[in-house]
């Protein structure tokens, strides 16, 4: 029993040592897009309904808002690191013509409306997600993460992890082509 | 030619290193007084190698020589001094040369202070030391050399991250680094006492002063680091969670358990595997950290050297320092013999509970920081995902809660067994404290978050108990003033310390509640001249001045902040824009009392001609938020205090019987039986 509780710390160790070195060497992981595959895309995007963060920030929506227009639905908050990282992109994103939804999860109002004030809010209408009920009902697994919702509210695509310019280039922008010619 | 110099000492303590790691270790296990007397002399000279090396870097740093790469890469002309200087360690390579400086500095301070180590152990310890420099000596010289030069010189640099440069960070990291290396203190002497198969209270009184040393260092560091994201980032905030803030918070607190640990092992000879186990998980905490800011895997704002090269070759540096440390624990820890015996009730018992929480702590914090490393690893790079302050908050909280009701309970326990009865007859002042502070605080905030009323009165617990257990020590209304004061300067200084470590996290608790729970902010647009009313305050925009610095310009703003019509004060804040690094940082207007923080922070100018003459102001209101800080200094101060101790200035008694005699440099010395 003791000799098995020390060796415990070892084997721990080998096993994170084993994912970072994994993380290191595999240069190519964001690059691949068949790995894990969401169970929902080609799904109807389940039911919710979300109140706006504050009176001046434009928002509250539910699924049937998103029904009739391809639609980009962003999940994010002002505690996360990389959704700041993707916010310019998402901005250029809107920028475009195309039309941006927010999802802000587990956030404050007071923390969302400064964030949003301090980057810019480029989003049609966001909804407030403050016990991330709705996060759940989509699967989500981590902030932040973008879905495609097209014309007929089903899930197009789903992206977690930030988006970068290869990721707009590579899958947002053919999935959202591929969205709004089908 | 300077800079040649310094490569040149580098190698040289590359090589010294070799040698320290191997020959006063074979030297150890012959029982050869000659070889192990190597690893003194190596040890101080690479020191003084290293020293030589760093002045090297800080000369071309101080005369802008721009033919060196890493100057070229951070600094500029322009930039004034304090940040030519700070900036040799705002880098990668600069800061892996400091790293390797204090580890080398740590090793000959043992070298030069341990003649009461039994040399077995002392040239044990150094050769551990030696392997550690030697790994990250390879890495600096291999991977990043701060000497590589560039032809054709540029004729001007790319200048500092503009965000480091400040006055409190150019202290913040050699303050840190002394803390995360000087837990490589503790990790060779568990290495070497693994090695010699004896772990005995001796052991324990060697080891506390450097971990004592580290910690109080790391302590200021971080509260230095906490201080400087508040004031600098214009957020408002003092702690993010960052995973670069983690990486500094986890060897805290392991280091925490440690100093804790190590108590016991030298009062009372028991808890030896686990104090060993602790001491290694420290230092590894220490090294992750490196591994994590340094190799770019994880995203963050802190992060500033990215290179999968680098990245492999620390991990490598890891796999083998923290990898063969916990093996070399597998094996040899089942041999260990268990010490004093104890009931559950004591003081022994009290600090079990203090590491067992710690450590539950630590583990939380390197969950959350590793959580979207693993997920991103097992799901193919599928799924990337930040854990936030939600995760935190919702996890470290409650550990800490019943951690904080133990640290005013355990200094009343007795050794071996503790009687709960008298423990909590001593109590009732914490108790009627906290009952008054939850009374005052719902009466005074009636609105508020409804945990803070709890929050603060843990704060009066910790804070009543550790003065009740303080005042009961010196006999304090219980006996005349003059005995009191008699018994009050007769108290040992670790005593003391202790005392005023404890009154500094209950002062530290209070801040951290006031700062979260009652803090107000006012985000609004104001033109010059324009009053806007909030948070209890009226705010006016005063005036926008634009100008110059030394390498950047600014705008500046003159906030006046009214109460009740009166004025409470003018303050000033500023956004400057850096030319060279396109970038702009903020200066916050902070007015302090000791209650609360006034801040205030210009933000952006109107893009649109409607609003070009407005900018965007936030102004916040932060209760208590000086406490944090004041707090962290008073952990800091109690941690000097207690180095400063009679006991570790004397030194450890000699060891038992069956060891070897302390230091006979002309005999041969046996090898120690294992």
């Amino acid at each position: 029993m003791r000799r098995l509780v020390v060796i415990l710390p070892v084997l721990l160790f080998a096993a994170l040592l084993g994912i970072m070195a994994a993380l290191l060497t595999d240069g190519e992981r964001n690059n691949d897009p068949s790995r894990l595959p969401s169970p929902l895309v080609g799904k109807t995007a389940p039911v919710i309904s979300l109140p706006a963060i504050a009176e001046n920030i434009p928002g509250g929506f539910s699924t049937e808002d998103l029904k009739g227009h391809v639609t980009i639905v962003n999940v994010f908050a002002s505690w996360c690191i990389p959704c700041l990282a993707e916010h310019p992109l998402i901005t250029k994103l809107a920028a475009d013509g195309a039309r941006v939804y927010g999802i802000n999860h587990r956030d404050t109002a007071a923390d969302a409306t400064t964030w949003l004030r301090r980057h810019g809010n480029p989003y049609e209408a966001i909804g407030a997600d403050t016990d991330a009920r709705a996060s759940l009902e989509w699967g989500v697994t981590g902030v932040p993460e973008t879905f495609i919702i097209d014309a007929n509210g089903k899930i197009a695509y789903k992206h977690a992890g930030p988006i970068t310019p290869e990721v707009l280039e590579g899958k947002i922008l053919p999935k959202l082509r591929e969205a709004e010619g089908g | 030619m300077i800079a040649e110099i310094g490569q040149y000492v580098l190698i040289a303590a590359l090589v010294l290193a070799g040698v320290q790691a191997i020959v006063p270790l074979w030297g150890a296990a012959r029982g050869e007084a000659g070889l192990m007397a190597v690893g003194d002399r190596t040890a101080i000279a690479q020191a003084v190698a290293l020293l030589i090396a760093f002045a090297a870097l800080t000369h071309g740093f101080v005369t802008s020589d721009f033919s060196l790469s890493v100057v070229f890469q951070n600094s500029h002309s322009l930039k004034p001094m304090l940040y030519k200087v700070s900036g040799v360690w705002g880098n990668h390579e600069g800061s892996m040369l400091l790293w390797v400086l204090v580890l080398a500095l740590f090793s000959a301070a043992v070298a030069l202070y341990g003649r009461n180590l039994p040399p077995t152990l002392k040239a044990r310890v150094l050769s551990i030391q030696a392997m550690i420099g030697f790994a990250f000596l390879a890495f600096i010289i291999f991977t990043s050399n701060p000497f590589a030069r560039l032809t054709p010189a540029p004729l001007d640099g790319a200048g500092l991250n503009p965000l480091l440069q400040d006055p409190g960070l150019a202290f913040h990291p050699p303050l840190l680094y002394l803390g995360y290396v000087g837990f490589s203190m503790a990790f060779s002497f568990a290495i070497a006492a693994l090695i010699e198969g004896r772990v005995d209270a001796a052991w324990g009184r060697w080891v506390r002063p450097w971990t004592l040393a580290a910690w109080t260092f790391l302590t200021g560091g971080i509260a230095l680091g906490s201080w400087w994201a508040y004031y600098e980032l214009g957020w408002g905030g003092w702690w993010f969670w960052d995973p670069v803030e983690n990486a500094s918070f986890m060897p805290w607190l392991f280091g925490t358990a440690l100093l804790h640990s190590s108590i016991v092992v030298e009062k009372r000879d028991a808890l030896k595997s686990w104090t060993i186990l602790l001491a290694i998980l420290t230092f590894s905490m220490s090294l992750l950290g490196t591994f994590l800011v340094r190799s770019g895997v994880l995203t963050s704002v802190h992060a500033f050297a990215t290179d999968p090269e680098r990245g492999v070759f620390i991990l490598a540096i890891l796999a083998i320092t923290i990898g063969g440390a916990l093996t070399l624990f597998a094996v040899r820890a089942p041999g260990m013999k268990g010490g004093g015996l104890f009931a559950p009730v004591s003081r022994e018992g009290a600090l079990i509970a203090n590491n067992m929480l710690l450590t539950l702590a630590a583990a939380t914090v390197l969950l959350g920081t590793l959580y979207p490393l693993i997920l991103e690893a097992l799901s193919g790079g599928e799924s990337r995902v930040s854990v936030g302050p939600p995760f935190f908050n919702a996890t470290f909280g409650p550990i800490m809660v019943p951690l904080v009701l133990l640290v005013a309970v355990g200094p009343l326990m007795a050794w071996k067994r503790g009687n709960l009865r008298t423990a909590s007859r001593k109590l009732i002042p914490a108790a009627v404290a906290a009952i008054l502070a939850i009374a005052a605080t719902f009466l005074a905030v009636p609105d508020g978050p409804g945990l803070a009323p709890f929050a603060m009165g843990l704060a009066a617990w910790l804070g009543a108990g550790t003065i009740a257990e303080w005042g009961g020590r010196i006999k304090l209304f219980s006996s005349a003033p003059t005995v009191s004061l008699r018994r009050l300067s007769g108290q040992p200084r670790s005593a003391s310390g202790m005392t005023l470590a404890h009154l500094g996290l209950a002062v530290m608790i209070v801040g951290i509640t006031g700062s979260s729970a009652w803090r107000t902010e006012l985000v609004t647009t104001l033109s010059p001249g324009q009053t806007v009313e909030g948070a209890g305050y009226a705010v006016t925009l005063e005036s926008v001045t634009e100008g110059r610095g030394p390498n950047y310009s600014f705008e500046r703003a003159t906030l006046l902040i009214r109460e009740d019509g009166k004025l409470v004060t003018t303050m000033l804040t500023e956004r400057r824009f850096f030319p060279v690094a396109n970038q702009t940082t903020t200066e916050a207007g902070i007015r302090t009392t000791l209650l609360s923080d006034l801040y205030g922070v210009i933000g952006e100018r109107g893009r649109t001609p409607e609003t070009a003459n407005a900018w965007t102001v936030r102004f916040f209101v932060n209760p208590l938020v000086p406490w944090i800080w004041f707090g962290a200094l008073l952990m800091s101060l109690g941690g000097f205090l207690s180095l400063s101790d009679r006991r570790h200035r004397v030194g450890a008694p000699r060891r038992a019987a069956n060891a070897p005699p302390a230091n006979p440099p002309s005999q041969p010395i046996p090898a120690p039986a294992e």
